[in-house]
């Protein structure tokens, strides 16, 4: 049994079932992720397991805590970045810092030095003295990871941590979850950024319509999808003209066209070039460049859940207020 | 202990930041005290002694819009920026986190209560009041509008929205807790409404200390009170995990 222990955990708001009995485990020290689309049931299943959502079937366990029973226990060595930035206004960093952790018991000069080791941790040594309602977004969403490890827990709940800043903000946040992990601190993520999931989960698990359709390490996600070889080819023509006829005098491998010029083939087993490239050529048409693909995670995730991955960010960040 | 420090510092949070937020400047402190110097003024000077008639019902008055304005920013202004969950996820009992919420509330108004007391003493003479009854009653109404106000402030989502619906409560209890009319004088129907609202028992309480002239036993109101208060004190709690774990 993990660290962290779900089973048949099911969240139903009237007729809607917005988690459908997932199972899980998160090991001690690992970084799990779960990746899934808008409602996929993801803010759902962190509330169940810090507290602000009653399950309606299933159990929880964390740290040996019966956590349904026992809430207040299992809260004690929790730390919750929620998906909104929620902190204090009309306080500046420092004292958000303070207060948060007074909550978990500490004491003064301990909460004191606390915040003041973040904020240079994080790189808002400067902003301390601001009211937080003055914070850029990734200020604020700097200054809620802070908050939410101020009491150095155990198993830190984030979720979206790097959804709506830029580019380098997630990269600083991305090092910081995992400079938490090297200190031994235990992490359940949501994300829908793919690449966020690969760079720093140890296992990841795929989660729709509040089902968990796939998970396991990125070794294990990409396993199957790793013995299909692609090549993607660049033509001097419209690829979609010559598809067809390619495909009949091929029949082992697959094709598929793309608009324009490019073309994908792809068969289980390793392709051989040359006598696609003299059939092209006898048909008058060059191809101007071969190259293997790597299938990637975003592959994985697309097969197995069906969901375009460029849809999934612009539906969110259009979407989110 | 570990409860005490979240006690503590929620209390000096709260007022830090709300204190002194506009909706409760305007409903918590200026209505209440243009309530009150609008009644002092506006006494005929004839009557010296009844300013200090006026004082248990704008006492009363200013204790009810004091508590209900302060609790209201403290809840709405963090459910609205969310981080009010901070204070469910913490390792706290709900019944630290419900103390720590309406302390400051409670603070708040009894320091309004003794606004209209202050100005009276300039124009009257303010002897032989019981301050023990004085003060119990004024401490006990404090924390029954509050409570009040809490379970008002648990059914909005906006600041406005709570204030509005305070309103609702707030004015009409002005009228039927006996603040400025004795219930005596309530058509007979309403009496019994009267009889249902926790600020009769402390206004008539604080008639008994400050004028003597006290309707009911003291220890009845006493008792009544306190019964409101655990009552409000476990309903808020049950409607805290109804509503806001969903
Ligand atoms: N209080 C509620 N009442 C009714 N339905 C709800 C409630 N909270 C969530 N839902 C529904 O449950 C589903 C899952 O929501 P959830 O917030 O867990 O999704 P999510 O995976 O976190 O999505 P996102 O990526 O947008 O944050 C959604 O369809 C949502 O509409
Ligand atoms: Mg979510």
């Amino acid at each position: 049994m993990g660290i962290v222990s779900v089973r048949n955990l099911k969240k139903e708001y009237g007729d809607f079932t917005a988690v459908d009995g997932i199972s899980f485990d998160i090991e001690q020290g690992e970084i799990f992720g779960f990746l899934g689309p808008n409602g996929a049931g993801k803010t759902t299943t962190i509330n169940m397991l810090i507290g602000l959502c009653r399950p309606t079937a299933g159990t929880i366990f964390i740290d040996g805590i019966d956590s349904i029973k026992d809430i207040k226990k299992a809260q004690s060595i929790m730390g919750v970045v929620a998906d909104e930035s929620n902190l204090y206004d009309e306080m500046d960093g420092y004292d958000n810092l303070c207060f948060c952790a007074s909550l978990y018991g500490m004491r003064k000069a301990e909460r004191e030095k606390r915040a003041k080791e973040l904020l240079e941790w994080f790189g808002l040594k400067n902003a301390g003295r601001r009211p937080f309602r003055a914070y850029s977004k990734g200020m604020r969403r700097k200054l809620t990871i802070a908050a939410g490890i101020i009491h150095k827990p155990k198993i830190l709940f984030l979720d979206e941590p790097t959804t709506g800043i830029d580019v380098e903000s997630a990269r600083q946040i991305r090092s910081l979850i995992l400079d938490l992990k090297r200190q031994g601190t235990t992490v359940f993520l949501t994300t829908h950024y793919i690449e966020d999931a690969q760079r720093i989960c140890d296992r990841i698990a795929f989660i729709v319509n509040g089902k968990i359709v796939k998970s396991g390490t990125v070794e294990e996600l990409m396993e199957n999808a790793e013995k299909e070889h692609i090549i993607k080819l660049t033509l001097n023509d419209n690829a979609n003209g010559i598809k067809a006829e390619l495909q009949r005098h091929f029949p082992t491998i697959r094709i598929e066209a793309e608009e324009g010029n490019t073309c994908f083939i792809s068969s289980p087993e390793r392709i051989a070039l040359s006598p696609l490239l003299q059939y092209l050529d006898k048909k008058g048409i060059s191809v101007f460049e071969a190259k293997e693909m790597r299938p990637t995670l975003e592959d994985v995730f697309v097969k197995v859940t069906g969901i375009e991955v460029n849809k999934l960010h612009k539906e969110k960040e259009g979407g989110k207020k | 202990m570990n409860s005490w420090i979240a006690f503590w510092n929620i209390l000096k949070k709260d007022i830090r930041n709300y204190y002194l937020k506009p909706p409760n400047i305007s409903w918590g402190i200026i209505f209440p005290l243009s309530w009150t110097l609008m009644q002092l003024i506006g006494t005929p000077q004839a009557g010296l002694d009844s300013i200090r008639g006026l004082l248990p019902g704008l006492m009363g008055m200013s204790i009810l819009f004091g508590t209900t304005s302060m609790l209201a920013v403290t809840i709405t202004f963090e459910r609205r920026g969310r981080s009010f969950e901070r204070l469910l996820i913490a390792p706290i009992s709900m019944t630290t986190m419900v103390l720590a919420k309406i302390s400051g509330a409670i603070i708040f108004g009894v320091s309004i209560a003794f606004s209209p007391l202050l100005f009276a003493a300039f124009l009257t003479e303010l002897s032989g009041i019981n301050w023990g009854v004085a003060i119990i009653s004024i401490l006990l109404m404090a924390v029954t509008s509050t409570l009040l106000g809490f379970a008002i402030a648990v059914s909005s989502k906006e600041v406005f929205e709570a204030q509005t619906y305070s309103n609702f409560f707030r004015f009409p209890m002005l009228f039927l807790s006996g603040l400025f009319l004795p219930i005596e004088k309530l058509p007979v129907f309403l009496r019994p409404v009267s009889y249902c609202l926790p600020l009769t028992y402390g206004v008539d309480m604080l008639n008994g200390a400050i004028m003597h002239t006290g309707y009911m036993n003291v220890w009845l109101s006493l008792t009544v009170l306190i019964g409101f208060g655990v009552l409000l004190f476990y309903f808020c709690q049950w409607n805290i995990k109804r509503k806001w774990i969903l």
